[in-house]
C-alpha cells in the first residue's frame, strides 16, 4: 500500500514541481525518476498502467507547455526508443551484431525528404513537394523501403558470423552515408552534403501547439512499435531468433529456417528505423548526411546494451537514459558550471571565474559520457533491465 | 557483484548527481530581469572542436570588450556556450533549450550549415535572433527569415571572387579542384568551378574527398595533368596537409583556397611548402588597425592564434551587442523580436568591413581580400600580403 | 580516355597503395593480437595508437626546442621516439585492459565492446584535455626530420620518399618479429594456448591473466610504433585523428582474417591498394561521374564481396563461435 502511495505521490509531486520550476533540469529528472519508480515498484498492474498513461498522455504535454525544450527531449527519446527497439531485434534477439544500423534510418529519412520537399522536382520534374498529408502513406513507404534494404543487406551476409558480420554491417552503414553524401552527381538524388530542405511536416488533427501534436504522433508510433515487439518476442519467429542467438547449429537442427529467420530479423529491425527516419526528417525540416554517421549507430547500440540486451523494457530505458544523459544531464551540468563561473563562485579557495578556457565544461560532455558507459558496463554488465531469459542464463555462470 | 553493492553504487551516483544539479532549481530565481545572455552554439567536442571553440572564444572576447554600455544601463551580460557536437539533432535540442531560457537574446552560431538550418527553424518559433559567423550555405538566408543573419560571405560569392582573381590576376588556363565533401567545401568549390568555366578556364579535374591524412592517390593524377592552379575547397586542417603533400610530390601549380585556410595553423602544418598559397577571406588583413587589435587581444587572452571564423564571431557578437544597446534604450529588458529587428538596422564598421544586413540577413556588400601566404612562421600569419581586394554584393533572392 | 596517362601513373599509384597498406597493417596488428586471444574488438585501439603519436610529437618538439633535432643522427632519434611511443601505448593498453576489460571477461562479448567504445570516447577527450592544458593546441605537427623528407626519383614520374621506405621496412620487421614471437618462443606458445582455451591453459600452469596483459602490451606497443610512424609520415595529428585509420585498420584485420598476423598484413595491403586505385582511377575512368569520393564505397564493396566468398577473411582460420 505504501508503495502505491509513494508511486502516485512521486509522480504527482514531481510533475507539480516541474510546473513550478520549468527551467530546472533536476526537477525534470526527478519526474522521470518517479516514472521509472512507478514502473519498477511492486504495485498493481492497473495502477502502473494508469500512472504511466496519465504521465505520458496528460502530464508530459502540460509540462511541455511550460517548457518546450522538454517536449523536444521527449520527442527525441521517442525516436531513439523506436530505433533501439529495432536494433534490439537484430542484436538482442537474433544475436547478429549490426554496426551500421543508422543506414536504415537514413533510408527512411531520405525517402520522405526527397518526395516531401521541392527537391523532388530536380529528380522527377514538377509536382513536388507532395501535399503534406502524404506523410502518412510515406510512413509505410519508409517501412517498406527500409525493410527491403534490410533484406538487401541480409542476403549477402547470411554466411558470415560474429565480427565478420559486424564489419560488413559497418561497411554497409558507411556506404549508405557516403552514397547520400555523393549522390548529387551524376544524378542529383540526395543533394549531397548540402542536404534537403524544407521538408513538409504532416498536418496534425490536434489544435494545440505543433510540437505537442508531434509528440503525440511519435508516442503513438512508439506504442505501436512496442506492441509489435512484444508480439514478436513471444511468437514463433521470436523464439527462433533466440534459439539462433544461443546456438546456431542447434537451432538449425531443431528446424529453425536460418535464412528466413536472419532475413526477417534484418527486415523487422530495419523497418522500425525506416518509419522513424520519415518522422525524423519531418521533425528536422532539413536533413543531410551528417545525421547518419557511424557514431549514431554506435549510440543506438550503446542504448540497447546499456538497457539490457534482448529486453524490451531494457531497450526503452536504455534509449531514454542515453538520450536524456546526452541532451539534458550533461548539458545541464555544463550549463550549471558555466553559471557558477559567470557568478564567480569560489570553490576550495579557487575562483571559478579565473577558470582557463581549456577547462570549459561544455567541451567535456562526451568524455563524461564515455566514462559512464565504461562504469555502467563494469558495475552492471547485464544492463538496466536484463531480459528474463538472459538473466537466468547469466545466473548460471 | 551483490545486489546490495549495486544499490549502493546507484544510490551514491544518484546522490552525487542530485547535489551537483541541485542549484539548478534556484537558477530561476537567480536570473533577475537585469541579465542578458548571449548564447553560442558550435561544436566544442569532436573533430571540429578547434573551429567551434574559435567561435566561442571570439564571442567571449567581444562580450568582454563591448559589454560596458549595457552594464552601465544596468544589465548583466553573460555568455552561455552550447556544444552542438556538429550534430543536427543535438543542435535542435539545444535550440529548444535556448529558447526556453528567456534571458537569451541572441545566438551566435553555428559552424555547420547542416546544424544551423534546422536549429534556426526553432529560433524562428520565438523570433530569437541568430547571427552566424560561419554558415556560408545559400539556404541559410535564402529562406528569408527575419531573425537569421550572417556576417560571413556566401559560397556563391566567395567562389566567384576566387575565380575572378585566378583569371584576372593569375591568368590561369587550367585548374584542378578538390573539395572536402562538406556543405561548405563543396559549395564554395562548385561556385568557383562554375565561374571559372564561364570565364573560359578549363577545369581538368573536380574531386571530393573525406580523407584527412593521406592524399597521395589524389595527387598522382594532379601531378600527371600539371594544371596551372590547384584549388582546395575546405578547412586548413585538410587543406594544409593536401597542399603540403602535393608540393612535396612535385606538383608545381599555384595554390588557392577559400577562407577556411585563414589560420596560422595553415603554415604550422604546411611549413615552407605552402608559402605562396593564395586564399580568399572576408576578414581584413591584420595590417589594418582593428584586425591587429583583435589578433593581439585574442592572443594575449587565450594564448593562441585565432582560428578561422573567430574574427567573424567577434564581429557577429559586436553587432549583436550594438543592437542590444539600441533595443534596451528604454531601460527595460527588450523583447526578442525587438532585438532581431534592431540587428537588421545595425550598421557596423569593423575588421570585416562595413556590415549592414539586407532584407534576408546577408551583408549588403561583402568585401573580399585575396591574401598570399608570405612566410612559414605561424606567428607572422598576420603579415600575409594582400594580393587583391574585391567587393561583391550578395545576389538577390531568386524567386 | 587518356590511356598514356592511365598507364603512366600506374606504378606510382601502386607505390602509394602499398605504403598506405603498410600503414593500415601496422595498426591492424594491434587489433588482431587482442582479437586472436580474447575474440574481442578493442575499439580503444585507435586511441592507444594516437597516444603513441602524441608521445612521439612531444619528444620531437622537446628535442627541437633543445636544438638537438638537427645534431643527433636521425635513425637514433626515430628509434628513440618510437620506443617511447611504444612504451606509452603499451602501458596505456595494459591499464585499459586491467580497468575496463578484465572485470568483464565472463560477460557476453558485446559488453566489453561497449566498454571499449566508452573508453575510446573518454580517451579522446582526455588527450584533448591534456594537450590543451600543456600546449594550448588542438592540432599538433610533427617537426620534419630533414633526411626523411628526401625523395628518390625512380623515373621522371615515379618517386618515393625516404619516410615511406622507413614505414615499409619497420612494418615488415615488426610483422616478422611478431610472427616469430608467437610461433617460436615459449611466450608465444603460451599466448596460443590461451587463445585456444583459457581454462585448459590455466590448468597447464599458464598464468592466463599475465598472458592476456602481455598480449595487450604487445598490441599496444605495435599501436604506439604505428602512431609515431603515422605522425612522421602525415605530420598532422589531433586527438580525433586516430579514429578513422583505426576503423580502416580494423577493416583490414577482418579482411585478412582477424586473429591472424600475416592476415592483418595482407588485409592492410589489399585495403590500401583498393583505396589508392579507387581514389586515383575512378574519376579518370568514369569521366568525372564518380570520383575519388567513392573510394570508401569501392573499398567496402570489395570487402563485402571478398567476405561472401571467403567468410573468414583472406587467410582466416576457423574461429570458434561464441554466444
Amino acid at each position: 500500500m505504501s508503495r502505491m502511495l509513494a508511486a502516485v505521490a512521486g509522480v504527482a509531486l514531481t510533475s507539480g514541481a516541474v510546473a513550478l520550476f520549468p527551467r530546472s533540469i533536476l526537477v525534470f529528472l526527478l519526474f522521470q525518476g518517479s516514472l521509472l519508480y512507478a514502473y519498477v515498484a511492486p504495485i498493481p498492474g492497473r495502477l502502473r498502467a494508469a500512472l504511466i498513461g496519465v504521465s505520458l498522455l496528460v502530464l508530459m504535454p502540460v509540462i511541455g507547455t511550460y517548457n518546450g525544450y522538454y517536449m523536444e527531449v521527449a520527442t527525441q527519446v521517442g525516436i531513439f526508443v523506436a530505433l533501439a527497439l529495432g536494433l534490439n531485434i537484430v542484436v538482442g534477439l537474433a544475436g547478429l551484431l549490426d554496426l551500421g544500423y543508422v543506414a536504415f534510418f537514413a533510408v527512411g529519412a531520405y525517402s520522405w525528404a526527397i518526395f516531401g520537399s521541392p527537391h523532388g522536382n530536380v529528380l522527377f520534374g514538377g509536382g513536388f513537394p507532395l501535399p503534406a498529408w502524404w506523410f502518412y502513406p510515406f510512413l509505410v513507404v519508409g517501412l517498406v523501403v527500409a525493410a527491403g534494404t534490410g533484406i538487401l543487406l541480409g542476403l549477402p551476409v547470411l554466411r558470415l558470423r560474429g565480427d565478420y558480420l559486424a564489419i560488413v554491417t559497418l561497411g554497409f552503414g558507411e556506404v549508405i552515408r557516403v552514397l547520400a553524401n555523393n549522390l548529387d552527381k551524376p544524378i542529383n538524388v540526395t543533394n549531397g552534403p548540402r542536404g534537403i530542405t524544407p521538408i513538409s511536416r504532416p498536418p496534425l488533427p490536434l489544435e494545440v501547439s505543433y510540437s505537442i501534436g508531434f509528440y503525440f504522433l511519435v508516442l503513438l508510433i512508439v506504442v505501436v512499435v512496442i506492441l509489435v515487439n512484444r508480439r514478436l518476442e513471444d511468437s514463433h519467429i521470436g523464439r527462433a531468433w533466440e534459439a539462433m542467438r544461443e546456438d546456431q547449429l542447434a537451432a538449425q537442427v531443431m528446424g529453425v529456417p536460418l535464412v528466413r529467420a536472419k532475413l526477417l530479423a534484418f527486415a523487422c529491425g530495419a523497418s522500425f528505423a525506416g518509419v522513424m527516419g520519415v518522422v525524423f526528417s519531418a521533425k528536422q525540416v532539413f536533413i543531410n548526411p551528417e545525421s547518419f554517421t557511424f557514431l549514431e549507430s554506435i549510440g543506438v547500440l550503446a542504448m540497447v546494451i546499456l538497457g539490457g540486451m534482448g529486453s524490451i523494457p531494457g531497450a526503452i530505458v536504455g534509449a531514454t537514459v542515453v538520450t536524456v544523459l546526452n541532451l539534458q544531464v550533461l548539458k545541464g551540468l555544463s550549463l550549471w558550471l558555466n553559471e557558477l563561473k559567470n557568478a564567480g563562485v569560489t570553490i576550495l579557495g579557487y575562483n571559478l571565474a579565473g577558470l582557463p578556457t581549456q577547462l570549459e565544461p561544455a567541451k567535456y560532455e562526451r568524455m563524461i559520457f564515455g566514462l559512464i558507459l565504461v562504469l555502467m558496463m563494469i558495475f552492471r554488465p547485464q544492463g538496466i533491465f536484463p531480459a528474463r531469459r538472459r538473466q537466468r542464463e547469466l545466473g548460471d555462470r | 557483484m551483490k545486489p546490495t553493492r549495486i544499490r549502493t553504487v546507484v544510490a551514491v551516483t544518484a546522490a552525487a548527481l542530485a547535489i551537483a544539479l541541485l542549484p539548478l532549481g534556484s537558477e530561476l530565481s537567480a536570473q533577475g530581469k537585469g541579465t542578458i545572455k548571449i548564447a553560442t552554439q558550435s561544436p566544442l567536442s569532436g573533430g571540429q572542436a578547434a573551429l567551434g571553440e574559435g567561435i566561442k572564444l571570439g564571442a567571449q572576447l567581444a562580450i568582454e570588450k563591448f559589454k560596458g554600455n549595457l552594464e552601465k544601463a544596468g544589465f548583466k551580460v553573460e555568455l552561455v556556450p552550447y556544444d552542438d557536437q556538429a550534430k543536427p539533432d543535438v543542435g535542435v535540442s539545444n535550440a529548444k533549450n535556448i529558447i526556453a531560457d528567456k534571458a537569451i537574446m541572441v545566438v551566435i552560431g553555428h559552424l555547420n550549415s547542416g546544424v544551423a538550418i534546422p536549429s534556426s527553424e526553432v529560433y524562428k518559433e520565438d523570433k530569437l535572433a541568430m547571427v552566424s559567423p560561419a554558415n556560408t550555405n545559400e539556404k541559410v538566408t535564402d529562406r528569408g527569415y527575419p531573425n537569421v543573419n550572417r556576417v560571413c560571405g556566401r559560397d556563391d560569392v566567395q567562389g566567384p571572387v576566387g575565380a575572378e582573381f585566378a583569371v584576372g590576376t593569375l591568368k590561369i588556363k587550367t585548374a584542378y579542384i578538390v573539395h572536402d565533401k562538406t556543405t561548405y567545401g563543396q559549395g564554395v568549390a562548385e561556385a568557383f568551378k562554375n565561374d571559372l568555366e564561364k570565364k573560359g578556364v578549363k577545369v581538368i579535374g573536380f574531386e571530393g574527398t573525406e580523407e584527412k591524412s593521406n592524399f597521395d592517390p589524389l595527387i598522382t593524377p594532379i601531378k600527371a595533368k600539371n594544371p596551372d592552379l590547384v584549388y582546395f575547397g575546405g578547412i586548413y586542417d585538410q587543406g594544409a596537409p593536401f597542399f603540403k603533400q602535393a608540393r612535396e610530390k612535385g606538383v608545381k601549380s599555384k595554390f588557392l583556397g577559400p577562407d577556411g585556410m585563414d589560420s596560422s595553423d595553415f603554415v604550422k602544418i604546411g611549413g615552407k611548402t605552402v608559402v605562396g598559397t593564395y586564399y580568399t577571406t572576408a576578414a581584413a588583413p591584420a595590417t589594418s588597425a582593428q584586425a591587429k587589435a583583435f589578433g593581439d587581444e585574442y592572443k594575449s587572452k587565450f594564448k593562441k592564434n585565432p582560428e578561422p571564423y573567430a574574427a567573424e564571431s567577434y564581429v557577429a557578437t559586436a553587432i549583436a551587442i550594438k543592437a542590444l544597446e539600441e533595443a534596451t534604450k528604454g531601460g527595460k529588458a527588450p523583447s526578442r523580436e525587438a532585438v532581431a529587428a534592431a540587428i537588421r538596422k545595425v550598421k557596423y564598421s569593423g575588421m570585416t568591413g562595413v556590415i549592414e544586413f539586407d532584407d534576408k540577413g546577408d551583408p549588403k556588400k561583402a568585401s573580399y581580400y585575396i591574401m598570399q601566404v608570405s612566410t612559414d612562421n605561424p606567428d607572422k600569419w598576420g603579415e600575409n600580403k594582400e594580393a587583391k581586394r574585391l567587393a561583391i554584393a550578395a545576389p538577390a533572392l531568386k524567386k | 580516355m587518356d590511356f598514356p596517362l592511365l598507364i603512366g601513373i600506374f606504378p606510382q599509384v601502386l607505390l602509394d597503395g602499398l605504403l598506405l597498406g603498410f600503414m593500415y597493417a601496422l595498426i591492424a596488428l594491434g587489433y588482431t593480437m587482442v582479437y586472436g586471444v580474447l575474440e574481442f574488438i578493442n575499439f580503444a585501439h585507435s586511441e592507444i595508437f594516437i597516444v603513441g603519436a602524441f608521445v612521439g610529437v612531444e619528444i620531437l618538439l622537446g628535442l627541437k626546442s633543445a636544438g638537438l633535432l638537427e645534431t643527433l643522427p636521425w635513425p637514433l632519434v626515430l628509434l628513440g621516439v618510437m620506443l617511447a611511443g611504444m612504451l606509452a601505448s603499451a602501458a596505456l593498453a595494459v591499464s585499459i585492459e586491467r580497468v575496463a576489460y578484465r572485470p568483464l571477461r565472463a560477460a557476453p562479448r558485446l559488453i566489453p565492446l561497449i566498454s571499449a567504445i566508452g573508453m575510446s570516447f573518454f580517451l579522446q577527450d582526455v588527450i584533448r584535455l591534456v594537450e590543451s592544458l600543456w600546449r594550448n593546441a588542438f592540432n599538433l605537427v610533427y617537426p620534419t626530420l630533414e633526411p626523411l623528407n628526401e625523395r628518390y626519383e625512380l623515373t621522371s614520374t615515379i618517386d618515393v620518399s625516404a619516410k615511406s621506405l622507413v614505414v615499409i621496412v619497420v612494418a615488415l620487421l615488426m610483422l616478422w618479429g611478431l610472427h616469430a614471437l608467437v610461433n617460436r618462443t615459449k611466450i608465444g606458445t603460451a599466448i596460443r594456448a590461451v587463445a585456444e582455451d583459457q581454462a585448459a591453459a590455466s590448468l597447464m600452469g599458464i598464468d592466463v591473466n599475465r598472458i592476456i596483459s602481455l598480449t595487450f602490451l604487445i598490441g599496444g606497443a605495435m599501436g604506439g610504433a604505428a602512431g609515431v610512424l603515422f605522425g612522421v609520415q602525415y605530420s598532422l595529428i589531433n586527438p580525433y585523428t586516430g579514429f578513422i585509420p583505426g576503423l580502416k585498420a580494423f577493416t583490414a584485420a577482418v579482411l585478412g582474417g582477424i586473429g591472424n598476423i600475416p592476415g592483418a598484413m595482407l588485409g592492410g595491403i589489399v585495403l590500401g591498394l583498393l583505396e589508392a586505385f579507387a581514389a586515383s582511377y575512378l574519376s579518370l575512368l568514369t569521366g568525372g561521374a564518380f570520383g575519388a569520393e567513392y573510394k570508401d564505397i569501392f573499398a567496402f564493396s570489395v570487402l563485402i564481396l571478398i567476405l561472401i566468398f571467403r567468410p573468414k577473411g583472406l587467410l582466416g582460420e576457423v574461429v570458434r563461435e561464441r554466444a
